[in-house]
């Protein structure tokens, strides 16, 4: 087995023990990646000089006996985190030249850490998109199968951790862009409670939906991951100041008398059989470890992907404002005037996708559709939190599948958003919730594409969603598989 | 039709987006087919909810007022596409 191939808490292991230098797991990942990157392109950029500087300070590090768990880890970062001194894209034509003044916080917190940067991983343009596909910088293929989409918009993230380029990565979920890729590329993928990892450097989609999170190769080296990422920032005005707990304590803890809540509106619109067995095939393995199910209902479900679909664009159509071509990004060099400069720059900055969401997201904040459309999604929005306060009520944590399908193949809903947007249908609740929701693998189908669990928590619990994740993960004992590159 | 080819232009202009023919075609049709969509939520009662702006309740975040380090003016017009001195540079606005 290749050091990249291992997790991080055996790595760190290693690392602490002198068995491996930093500098030999960096090089197995290079290695890796020469090997396999052409296939699957989950980075935009690599960041080989900087990481090697990085791995000679973490081997100094370990050498004096000062390291933390994830010195010496090689991550991949989304490109929608801003790196000072290094590109960052978001995915757009508009910020291809756009090198960031400062680092944010979740860098600061991982640079501290000792972790070491591989590069920045594709994504969805402007991390609008649900398979990699809008991506200026070309599409990511899954590495389960190239013919397929990774997920999105992390799918640089998801597919970079799955083929062993990285040994974990950091992402961002508006609506399940952590979840949906990790679940498809068969990882796993925590979006935490809007408000626990600050946002600050984080390139702005929906501000009200996004959040920062890991996604990594098994339920404890996500724990490890929280364990950085987690905190009160005061640069950022939502973060919460609630204290963070050590995410590791809540690993190889029994979940014996939990109550697991099964939504029963989350296995009706066309959710795959092979999909619908596997989480059902995952219900029982939680039941032979003594937890108690129940059948749940969140009845305004039905309205989650609308709902999203209006107050996600209407965000971003006021934050994607400020690429006028004056202070940073691409400017086009046909504007006449200052009116005619910005129109041409923002045509030919921004991606379809993009542009569509800024059109719907204007129209429905615009005079006279205000109130039909902004206002009544949130709303709709206030119901569906409910939903979620009174289940809670009833149940420690809710399981679901996370996606209707395994993934689909590369341009099979490019040209259709609305089959698009309803591939994250499980997923978007969590966002306007602001509750925090983990994907684990829960197996293969007989294709042999990955599928996963979700497990929803109420606000800041996910310490007991990595809990009865781990429980999980050690008792469904899925296939050890690798994909063939 | 939820919304015309005109109401699509409008919006552009609005959101300083130039489109082609082809973009206004495409887009009026695919951006009807969202909207109906988004008739789903007139099926729910809404009449006593307040709107939610927030997935957590916060209080305003205040600090103490206190200067601290920021970027230099140099650091800031790194990213300009075009820069005259501490300015931004800009094509010309009025006549």
């Amino acid at each position: 087995m290749e050091l990249c191939e291992y997790t991080a808490h055996e790595l760190s292991k290693k690392l602490r023990k002198k068995e491996v230098s930093a500098k030999e797991v960096l090089d197995s990942v290079f290695r890796r990646i020469e090997k396999v990157e052409g296939k699957v392109h989950a980075y935009i950029s690599l960041m080989r000089e900087t990481a090697y500087e990085q791995a000679n300070e973490a081997d100094l590090r370990l050498s004096k006996g000062e390291s933390t768990e994830l010195t010496g880890i090689p991550i991949a970062l989304k490109d929608i985190c801003c790196t000072k001194g290094f590109p960052t894209t978001c995915g757009s034509r508009i910020l291809e030249r756009f090198i960031p003044p400062y680092d944010a916080t979740v860098i600061e917190k991982l640079r501290a850490a000792g972790a070491i940067f591989v590069g920045k991983a594709n994504m969805d343009e402007f991390a609008m998109g649900s398979s990699t596909e809008t991506s200026y910088f070309g599409i990511t293929a899954n590495p389960w199968n190239l013919e397929r989409i990774p997920g999105g918009s992390s799918g640089g993230s998801a597919a970079a951790v799955a083929a062993h380029e990285c040994i974990g990565a950091i992402g961002s979920d508006t609506g399940g862009s952590i979840r949906q890729p990790a679940a498809l590329c068969g990882v796993v993928g925590l979006k935490p409670t809007y408000g626990r990892v600050s946002r600050f450097g984080l390139i702005a989609f929906a501000s009200s939906l996004d959040q920062i999170g890991p996604i990594t190769k098994d339920v404890e080296d996500c724990a490890i991951f929280m364990n950085h990422l987690a905190g009160y920032d005061p640069r950022e005005s939502t973060s919460v100041p609630e204290p963070v707990p050590d995410y590791r304590d809540f690993l190889n803890r029994e979940i014996k008398g939990w109550t697991v809540g099964v939504p029963k509106e989350y296995f009706i619109e066309g959710i795959d059989p092979e999909v619908e067995e596997i989480v059902r095939r995952a219900i029982s393995t939680l039941e032979g470890v003594g937890a108690r199910i129940e059948e749940i209902s969140l009845p305004h479900t039905p309205f989650c992907v609308a709902t999203y679909y209006i107050i996600a664009p209407a965000e971003a159509s006021s934050n994607l404002a400020r690429y006028d071509g004056v202070k940073y990004g691409y400017r086009s060099p046909d504007g006449r005037d200052l009116l005619e400069m910005y129109r041409k720059t923002r045509a030919q900055g921004f991606g379809d996708e993009v542009k569509r969401r800024i059109i719907i997201g204007t129209y429905v904040l615009s005079a006279g559709y205000y109130e039909a459309y902004y206002k009544k999604a949130s709303q709709v929005r206030a119901l569906i939190r409910r939903d979620f306060d009174l289940a809670f009520e009833k149940c420690d944590v809710i399981l679901t599948p996370t996606t209707p399908t395994a993934a689909f193949k590369l341009g099979e809903k490019r040209e259709d958003p609305i089959q698009m947007y309803l591939s994250d249908i499980f997923t978007i609740s969590a966002n306007l919730a602001g509750i925090p929701g983990i994907a684990v693998p829960g197996g293969f189908t007989k294709e042999g594409l990955p599928v996963g669990i979700q497990f929803l928590g109420n606000h800041f619990q996910e310490g007991k969603l990595l809990q009865i994740a781990h429980a999980f993960e050690r008792e469904a004992r899925i296939e050890k598989r690798r994909p063939d590159l | 039709m939820k919304i015309t080819k005109n109401e699509v232009l409008y919006v552009a202009h609005l959101a300083r987006l130039e489109l082609t023919d082809e973009e206004v075609d495409r887009f009026t049709l695919q951006l009807n087919d969202i909207l109906l969509y988004m008739e789903k939520l007139n099926s729910v009662d809404t009449s006593e909810i307040e709107p939610m702006s927030h997935a957590i309740t916060l209080n305003n975040a205040f600090r103490e007022d206190v200067v601290l380090p920021s970027i230099s003016p140099e650091l800031a017009l790194a990213n300009a596409p075009e820069a005259q001195g501490d300015f931004f540079r800009v094509p010309k606005v009025i006549e």
